[in-house]
């Protein structure tokens, strides 16, 4: 099964009109649980959207840019208007103390262990 | 107007970055700078009759940090982002390691009639948004007939 470390879940957003865009990420663990950073550049706070959802964590925004009359594009590398990318959460992670943050276009997703997945030093009898 | 609708799924976003990265090296008249190192920022660039805008995809900077510069008609975006790699003695792993970290540069040759005096640079949500106008002369004007 895919998990947030080696593999995001292939979603397929057929029902949406444009392709979204797939956002760069870092998935960093510690002893203390998961640090995801994700690049949303474009996208204000109020057109992100991060859910968790059983087992998944979904990320989507949408991008604003001002808008300027007469604009023709005459080179576009970002071609979608939108982000959308999920990840398959595993079962020692605490989905309901997920904290985010998000600044300049980059989103923060902390998500802690639980308490029970925490490591424990096991002492080891010798005889 | 400024997105292209093309492809049908996130997969196929994903080829396309891929693509785009192949064809760079099998182009045989590729762009005298050659391709961008990972492509940050990405760019995007657009005209309208009074102005050139320049969009520049950069999140995650200090905007006093950013260097625009506009020189004999180019313009370039350079900078530095620092990595969020934990340092090597912590207790941590880096899974995915997709996002683009060090210094970077990019350029983009501007129009002639552009006015290097007129430029405005902003940065909001992670993207630097640089306008430069164009030049009075060149914006299409009408004549009247006698």
């Amino acid at each position: 099964m895919n998990d947030i470390r080696n593999q995001e879940r292939e979603e397929s957003t057929r029902t949406e009109e444009s392709p979204a865009l797939l956002p760069p990420v870092d998935v960093i663990e510690d002893s203390g649980g998961i640090t995801l950073y994700a690049d949303l550049p474009g996208v204000p706070k109020e057109q992100l959207t991060l859910q968790v959802d059983a087992d998944t964590l979904t990320i989507a925004g949408n991008i604003v840019l001002p808008l300027i009359e007469g604009l023709e594009s005459t080179h576009a590398e970002v071609a979608s208007p939108r982000y959308h990318r999920s990840f398959t959460l595993s079962r020692e992670l605490d989905t309901d103390r997920v904290g985010a943050d998000f600044n300049h276009g980059v989103l923060r997703v902390r998500i802690p262990k639980k308490e029970h997945a925490l490591p424990r030093k096991i002492a080891v009898a010798v005889g | 107007m400024f997105y292209r609708t093309l492809l049908p799924a996130d997969v196929l976003a994903q080829l396309e970055r891929m693509q785009r990265a192949a064809q760079h090296n099998l182009d045989f008249t590729p762009s005298i700078r050659g391709a961008s190192r990972s492509g940050y920022p990405a760019m995007n660039v657009g005209l309208t009759p009074r102005s050139v805008e320049v969009f520049a995809f950069a999140p995650g900077l200090d905007p006093a940090s950013i260097d625009v510069q506009i020189e004999k008609g180019v313009l370039t975006v350079a900078g530095e982002r620092a990595s969020l790699a934990p340092p090597k003695e912590a207790q941590a792993t880096l899974h995915i390691d997709e996002r683009f970290s060090g210094r970077f540069r990019r350029v983009v040759s501007l129009p002639d009639d552009i006015d290097p005096n007129a430029v405005n640079a902003r940065y909001r949500d992670g993207v630097l948004h640089v306008s430069v106008s164009r030049r009075e002369t060149s914006q299409p004007r009408r004549i009247d007939i006698q």
